[in-house]
């Protein structure tokens, strides 16, 4: 998933996992029936993790584009800086 | 969130963190609930009242108690424990409680009932005191919910007195 798709992902999962436990509880409340709320809140959680757990394309529509390997070989790569002696230290 | 093992260990977690919070609310608007329980119990018969040998009274009575507990219901709530005690004070305890019978209400519907029934645990006194002793009949009961707090309450039901000679 590209960046775009994960903050969007993250955004759609908070809020459809925060309406679901709403609509559960006020359904179980009106329904007085506390196995309706357990119900309605699961389908909700399996719903949101549907859509927002797997890899789908539409989160994949702005792809970063990495450098050509080719492009990369024309610029030299950062000189190795000269590492310090270290003391044996304990761990 | 960039693989499925994180996105999925994010959605779970979240979710259940929402689901303590909702049965959190569930058990508060027990509060909301407003209560008018009723109970009635007569003493139909008192079977026999002896003095076990060299040691305390004993007494076996016959009751029949009658109860609308239905208000106590709300939609957390799991089950309805009841049950009867007899309260007298002796020289020797300033209060003495004993249990003579409980139930267990699974629902609303079998909350309003009456039942004809003799003691289902042994009303023995630590002592020799019962002869003309006055004493209460209190229904207990303790509203046990499916997520939350437990309420517990009871009525006292006065002016009832055992015989004052053994039979």
């Amino acid at each position: 998933m590209d960046w775009q798709g994960q903050n969007l992902v993250e955004q759609i999962m908070q809020i459809m996992l925060l309406v679901f436990a709403v609509i559960a509880f006020v359904a179980g409340y009106v329904l007085g029936s506390f196995q309706m709320m357990m119900i309605v809140y699961a389908g909700g959680v399996t719903l949101t993790a549907l859509i927002t757990v797997p890899n789908w394309p539409l989160f994949n529509r702005h792809p970063l584009n990495w450098l050509d390997p080719s492009e990369a070989e024309k610029h030299s790569k950062p000189q190795v800086a000269v590492s310090l002696k270290k003391k044996g230290t304990k761990k | 969130m960039h693989s499925f093992g994180y996105r999925l260990n994010g959605l779970l977690t979240f979710s259940v963190t929402i689901l303590a919070i909702m049965c959190a609310i569930a058990s508060l608007s027990d509060n909301l609930n407003s209560r008018s329980p009723s109970a009635e119990i007569q003493v139909m018969n008192i079977n026999w009242f002896q003095k076990q040998p060299q040691a305390n009274d004993e007494v076996s009575l016959t009751m029949n108690i009658s109860a609308d507990l239905q208000s106590l219901f709300t939609w957390n709530t799991k089950q309805l424990f009841i049950f009867v005690a007899a309260e007298y004070d002796t020289p020797k305890n300033s209060l003495n409680q004993v249990s003579l019978w409980d139930a267990i209400i699974p629902a609303k519907v079998h909350a309003k009932f009456w039942i004809h029934t003799s003691n289902k645990y042994r009303f023995v006194d630590q002592g020799k005191y019962l002869r003309g002793k006055k004493f209460n009949l209190t229904l207990h009961w303790h509203v046990m919910p499916k997520t939350g707090k437990m309420f517990a309450d009871k009525i006292v039901l006065t002016g009832y007195s055992f015989p004052e000679e053994y039979r």
